[in-house]
């Protein structure tokens, strides 16, 4: 065991105190300390995308980063999406309308790191749609309806 | 939890890291993005017992412009610098290259320095600060040094760092006039790590005569591959799509010494080269020719 540390970390909107060892990933903490188990791991070395996480509003590895690096700033996982449990992001609706998703193992990945860019790019081609999904790995659907769910949202969210 | 357990350190300041890089020397490893060093600790290549780390150190991260060289912190992110009207201007050939760079959600955190460091054969920055002459400032408790590219990068992830010093800085001298860049990468896909890549400088004297070319290389050799014979053969040269070829084939045959791996042979990244030499040197001439 190493030393532990005291850290403090706003997720979705709420002030968790925790304390920590130094070692335990991100990753791990939103899981295991923080129980939002919609942050999945997958690679645990940046390469899948699946723990994708906002970090003061910009995507982020959270397999890439220690949980007491974190102190002090504010993250957002797929948790915070959703407005209420019956009414979810105009992004997640997209991917429900279009298939975006089969096991949903990757999925929270995608939309974390698709919200940024929504915002940046409003009404992106599908060329830069392809680009900024290259950050995340899916084996199931091939992608094709992934395209359409983030095309689809993204008239939905700039109509 | 996947990485070994280490004794960790946040310093709010540079003072602080240097005194405690004095007290831990070769055991300590700096973290910078971590978008390198994390990945070797969650699979235990790495496993540092001290760790010191840089992000809450706020000095070490900004893009200057002084006296027309651009000075940039090294805790800077590549998504700083991507998307900084100060490196569009005064440093073209960096902001054309920093997109290549991994993922946006990896450029989010990882940094110059940190990249620069590393000094992994296969990576864009090393590449580009060797291509800008750039040179870095290296700091300890007791003194400061400024190293040039050049002599900074040594080979396969060595760098002139020493056990008690941090690189704190990169400096890149003004962009010369009369001058193109370009920056040319093939990958499998967006993101993953080039099979071949190339930035490329032309400056020009007057019409077509070129009076410097400089191509380096990533991930066909130890580090950043300067291709000092084909940019000899351009000295001088009037610039055409034969002078062009010809130096590409010189690059790509005698300067560029590809291992091969997974993705491509040897002969590939040889090919993949010479091809990547012939549109950046195209382009850059081209861009010089609007200068003049």
């Amino acid at each position: 065991m190493g030393k532990t540390k005291e850290i403090s970390i706003t997720i979705n909107g709420e002030v968790h105190h925790s304390e920590v060892e130094a070692r335990l990933l991100l990753a791990d903490y939103i899981r295991h300390e923080a129980d939002l188990t919609g942050t999945h791991v997958g690679c645990e070395h940046g390469v899948c995308g699946a723990c994708t996480v906002l970090l003061d509003g910009q995507p982020v590895r959270a397999c890439l980063m220690f949980a007491v690096q974190a102190d002090g700033h504010r993250i957002m996982t797929v948790e915070g999406l959703a407005e209420s449990p019956d009414k979810m992001h105009p992004l997640q609706n997209a991917f429900w309308e279009a298939h975006g998703l089969q096991c949903g193992f990757c999925t929270p990945g995608f939309l974390m790191s698709l919200i940024p860019f929504l915002d940046e790019n409003p009404h992106p081609s599908e060329e830069e749609i392809r680009e900024a999904l290259s950050g995340n790995l899916c084996r199931c659907t091939g992608y094709q309806n992934i395209v359409d769910a983030v095309a689809m949202a993204a008239k939905a969210m700039h109509a | 939890m996947k990485p070994a357990p280490f004794e960790y350190f946040a310093p709010d300041s540079l003072e602080e890291a240097l005194e405690l890089k004095s007290e831990h020397g070769d055991e300590m490893k700096a973290l910078a993005g971590g978008q390198s060093l994390i990945p070797a600790m969650n699979f235990r290549v790495a496993q540092p017992s001290v760790l010191v780390d840089l992000n809450r150190i706020g000095e070490l991260d900004y893009i200057e412009e002084r006296q027309g060289a651009i000075h940039i912190g090294a805790m800077t992110r590549q998504s700083t610098v991507e998307k900084s009207k100060l490196i569009e201007q005064h440093a073209p050939l960096l902001y054309e290259g920093m997109p290549y760079i991994a993922h946006p959600q990896i450029r989010n955190r990882g940094t110059l320095g940190g990249s620069i460091a590393h000094a992994d054969p296969a990576a864009e920055l090393p590449v580009l600060a060797l291509a800008l002459e750039a040179e870095m400032q290296i700091n300890s408790k007791t003194g400061s040094r400024k190293v040039p590219a050049k002599q900074f990068f040594q080979g396969y992830f060595t760098v002139d760092i020493q056990a008690n010093e941090l690189l704190t800085e990169v400096i890149l001298p003004r962009f010369p006039e009369n001058t193109g860049w370009s920056f040319q990468e093939i990958s499998r896909r967006p993101g993953d790590y080039g099979m071949a890549g190339v930035a490329a400088l032309v400056t020009l004297e007057e019409g077509p005569k070129c009076s410097k070319a400089k191509m380096v290389y990533l991930n066909v050799g130890d580090g950043p591959v300067d291709a000092v014979q084909a940019a000899e053969s351009l000295s001088g040269a009037t610039l055409d799509s034969k002078t062009i070829e010809a130096a590409a084939i010189i690059a790509a045959e005698k300067d560029i010494m590809p291992f091969g791996n997974i993705h491509a042979s040897v002969e590939y990244q040889r090919h993949l080269s010479k091809i990547l030499t012939e549109r950046a040197l195209s382009q850059a001439f081209e861009r010089a020719q609007e200068q003049l």
